[in-house]
């Protein structure tokens, strides 16, 4: 068991900390990329030609905004499973520091 | 009595002096039940007197020394690695003197048992590192005799007495004597054990004074882990030197002697040497029991004072504060009175009496103690009773200066507007939420991290209220700027519509899409802006508008002058206060009225124009800008062509310029002017008393000297008053620029937080090329975290800390705070406890 354990304790708890706050806040940011929010604008990657195109106006801007949208959620997705390693190393942690005494 | 206790949150508590009489058999209680009470400020009577000239200086050394003996019993403890027990909770019970002497003896006897362990077990450590040296120098000397035995064997046969040993003709002498191999030449060696790193000095001085007329054999000691735990980690080694004649030996052994080496002597024949060698390791043997007996014996006398080493400290501790105490009090000649002075709060008073009243029934002492209440010109110390909430706010202002007895305290209001003026310049919701979870985080842990002994997280702990109404505050501004994280939420709906602007309402076309890089939304264009301003807060259509700057600039900094001027508003008037509180009704007419009205009808009258120019319509290409409208209203500059906001302005302007100029005056001059009539009034009464007695030359000189001082002392007068207005008046100016610090620093705030979404969270978001960007996108978000806590938590909060506190001390404080008092401090055990704790 002991070799399951590799950091210490503070880093555990960033870890947890940095990987709760990341869940919440790319969850968020996924919803918000789902819903086309227009003040989100700058940070979808489109390219000139998107702006010209006639037939179906703005369907290539809001695919865009989708699969931005995916991306923050499966990156939710990887803190969660940070978050649930660094909510085992806290325990192993806590575990090892009651042993000792 | 209800009104009086809240009253103590506004200003400081009334404090009366008091005299304090009792019995010197139960002075040690009644004192002891003072400090358990922490209520109770001793005078010091006895001013002139140095430290050694103070009555009870011997009981002073006496507990200084039991602190010494109970320290140097903490050290011993961590060296063995004892854990001493957590303190208990309850009160110990302070030994009277008769106790001291017991507990002093038992502290004398714990001392020196410890030193004796202590020394005993040195010496057997160093007899231990002795004993295995000479062992291991007997097991390496082994081998340079075999190899002199194997030689010898090849060679002569041996002699019967001392050891001979044929040189090799491997030595280098300088002066190539006669060394043959095969000569037989009788020898003496010594041996002995030296360290590792002056072996080639030695090595080179042998050299230089026996010109190679030697052989020196030298081997490393094996370290192992026993010896290097015992001798610590210098290394050894083992040589043994053979020359010829015994004056030579008395040189080498002078120079080992030099060297610091120590000499065994080591037995020629190799029976001799294998007894030695058993009878040493037995011997050894021995000496580790014993000392493994001794270390457990320390080991329990250590143990069973870890027990009681909190309860004892405590005592010593308490037992030298009261005796420190009575040195400030007075004995009589009689020695069984003790007169001492006391600063107490008037509400408090019965408390005190109670507690004098059980310190004497414990000492058991008929007479009870008296307290009396004395009158006294002296000016007591301030006293802000806080609780744990409130105790932040009043350590920073304290920080700044203790208020003057019985004025106003700021503190209260300090809890408002301090994380308010914060948050302005703070004001980013995203932000916000974070710092109000780390408080929460530090209050529901507060006493996990008072018991790590770091000053950080005292000051966090401490300021742990602070931050979190900063943090509170900075959510409601960040929703009023509509920041979060440097994005805005759209959740009401936006009041400006792009799509009117385009044909056939506006003057747009799908071409001008593609020419123009920047578009300008027309108000003017019906439908484009709705007509009702965003609900609550910036609408979020800045956030995406290339000069939201410019915009927001502009309401930033009138924001900043309005609450700037409310601010300092709010502080002369708590001027106002303190003058009805001191019945200092001249001084509102001279001082208080005249500063209102020079403040209000200038920057009042700015604010004013502000918030007029904000509810009226104007077309901006006309608009004129406010900061040109007041410049020109002080400099009286009224052109024919200029747009007044309102009709009248030219006029009211004149007025509010005159009116303000005229105050000045009357604050320079008025009050001194005052002044020298009353002292004029006072000094015609006694110019005609004295005339009356007929001192003659006497009077009359001692009047002129008297009138000299008068007359300086009206300069200072005058002199002071003109610092004052002067002060006032041109602070009025600065101040009121200084409050656009918020606009700046709000500025920064919202320009960095924008920057690192940009830097940083936006190259993840805009990383699109398959497989690898959610991972890109997690890694980039975990460094935007960490500079967001970094960069944008902690510099900027604390520079908007520093900020917010510096208004308060300086812009809003010199309108009405002296500060020049002294800080109550009481005699207080649970005080002294958690200090010498830390």
């Amino acid at each position: 068991m002991a070799s399951l354990l590799f950091c210490g304790p503070k880093l555990a708890a960033c870890g947890l900390v940095l990987s709760i706050w990341g869940v919440i806040m790319l969850a968020m940011l996924g919803i918000f990329f789902t819903t086309h929010s227009a003040v989100l604008i700058e940070d979808v990657p489109f390219k000139e030609e998107d702006m010209h195109n006639q037939e179906t106006p703005l369907q290539p801007i809001y695919k865009l905004y989708n699969q931005v949208g995916y991306n923050c959620f499966i990156a939710a997705a990887i803190y969660v499973a940070i978050g649930l390693l660094s909510f085992c190393q806290v325990r192993l942690n806590k575990r090892k520091e009651y042993l000792v005494h | 009595m209800i009104g009086c206790i809240r009253m103590s949150a506004f200003r400081s508590e009334e404090m009366c002096l008091a005299q304090l009489f009792f019995q010197t058999e139960s002075a040690h209680n009644c004192i002891s039940e003072l400090g358990h009470l922490g209520l109770v400020q001793f005078k010091d009577l006895n001013p002139g007197a140095t430290t050694f000239q103070r009555r009870f200086v011997k009981e002073v050394k006496k507990c200084e020394k039991m602190e010494r003996i109970l320290r140097y019993l903490e050290k011993e403890m961590v060296k063995s690695n004892i854990v001493i027990a957590a303190q208990k909770k309850e009160k110990e019970i302070v030994p009277c003197p008769r106790d001291v002497l017991e507990l002093e003896f038992t502290f004398e006897k714990l001392e020196q048992e410890l030193k004796e362990i202590n020394r005993n077990h040195d010496a057997l450590r160093q007899n231990l590192v002795e004993l295995m040296d000479m062992d291991s120098l007997l097991r390496m000397t082994e081998d340079f005799f075999e190899e002199a035995e194997s030689l010898l064997s090849c060679s002569e046969p041996p002699s019967e007495d001392s050891m001979c040993m044929t040189v090799t003709s491997r030595i280098n002498s300088r002066r190539n004597s006669s060394v043959s191999t095969g000569g037989l030449l009788h020898l003496g060696f010594i041996a002995g054990v030296i360290k590792q790193e002056r072996f080639p000095a030695f090595e080179k001085v042998l050299w230089r004074l026996f010109h190679g007329n030697f052989v020196l054999r030298h081997a490393e000691i094996q370290a192992t882990e026993e010896l290097q735990t015992k001798r610590g980690p210098a290394k050894k080694d083992v040589f043994i030197i053979f020359v010829q004649g015994d004056h030579v030996r008395e040189k080498i052994r002078k120079v080992c002697d030099g060297f610091h080496a120590s000499l065994y002597s080591c037995p020629n024949t190799m029976h001799e040497r294998k007894e030695m060698s058993s009878n040493i390791l037995l011997r050894m043997e021995d000496l580790r029991m014993i000392l493994r007996r001794t270390e457990e014996y320390r080991a329990g006398a250590l143990i069973k004072a870890a027990d009681h080493i909190h309860e004892w400290s405590g005592k010593v501790k308490k037992m030298k504060a009261i005796y420190y105490t009575l040195n400030l009090c007075n004995i009589d000649i009689t020695q069984k009175l003790i007169v001492a002075e006391i600063w107490c709060p008037v509400s408090d008073l019965t408390l005190v009496q109670n507690a004098l009243i059980k310190g004497s029934e414990q000492s058991g002492s008929g007479v009870t103690p008296v307290l009396n209440r004395i009158q006294t010109q002296q000016i007591p110390p301030t006293f802000n009773r806080t609780n744990s909430f409130t105790e932040g706010f009043q350590t920073i202002i304290n920080a700044y200066g203790v208020g003057t007895y019985q004025e106003i305290n700021p503190a209260p209001y300090t809890t408002v507007t301090f994380p308010f003026l914060f948050a302005v310049m703070f004001g980013d919701c995203g932000h916000g939420l974070v710092m109000t979870l780390l408080a929460v985080w530090i209050i529901t842990q507060a006493e996990c991290f008072r018991k790590c002994k770091n000053e950080l997280t005292d000051v966090l702990v401490g300021g742990r209220y602070i931050i979190l109404l900063m943090g509170m505050f900075s959510i409601y501004t960040g929703l009023i700027y509509n920041d979060c994280f440097s994005k805005s939420f759209n959740i009401f709906g936006s009041s400006w519509c792009v799509r009117p602007m385009f044909q056939p309402h506006g003057p747009w076309h799908n071409e001008t899409l593609h020419a123009c890089d920047h578009l300008q939304l027309d108000p003017v264009v019906p439908g484009v802006y709705s007509g009702d301003p965003y609900v609550f807060g910036i609408d979020p259509v800045w956030n995406i508008a290339s000069n939201k700057l410019t915009f927001l600039n502009s309401f930033k900094m009138k924001m900043s002058v309005i609450l700037g001027v409310s601010h300092m508003l709010f502080g002369v008037i708590l001027s106002l206060v303190n003058y009805v509180y001191f019945r200092n009704f001249q001084d509102i007419l001279i001082e208080f009225v005249p500063r209102l009205i020079f403040m209000l009808s200038l920057f009042g009258y700015l604010v004013f124009l502000i918030i007029y120019k904000w509810c009226i319509t104007v077309r901006s290409d006309v608009a004129p800008s406010i900061l040109l409208l007041f410049i020109n209203m002080m400099l009286f500059d009224y052109q024919s062509h200029q747009y007044y906001l309102y009709k009248e302005q030219k006029a009211v302007q004149i007025f509010l310029v005159v009116t303000a100029v005229l105050m000045v005056p009357v604050l320079l001059l008025v009050k001194p002017l005052l002044i020298y009539r009353t002292q004029m009034k006072t000094k015609q009464q006694v110019f005609g008393n004295s005339v009356n007695d007929q001192h003659g030359v006497d009077t009359r000189s001692s009047f002129s000297q008297h009138q000299r001082d008068e007359t300086v002392g009206m300069c200072d007068v005058f002199v002071y008053q003109a610092i004052h207005t002067i002060e006032f008046c041109l602070g009025c100016i600065s101040n009121t620029a200084s409050y656009l610090r918020l606009w700046a620093l709000s500025l920064a705030h919202a320009e960095l937080s924008e920057v690192l979404w940009r830097m940083v969270l936006q190259v993840g978001l805009r990383f699109s090329s398959g497989m690898g960007s959610p991972l890109t996108l997690a890694l980039l978000f975990a460094a935007f975290g960490i500079l967001t806590v970094a960069v944008l938590l902690v510099m900027e909060g604390l520079s908007a800390f520093l900020h917010a506190l510096r208004l308060h001390w300086v812009e809003f404080q010199n309108k009405f705070y002296e500060g020049s008092g002294y800080k109550f401090t009481p005699l207080s055990f649970d005080r002294l406890l958690k200090t010498h704790q830390e």
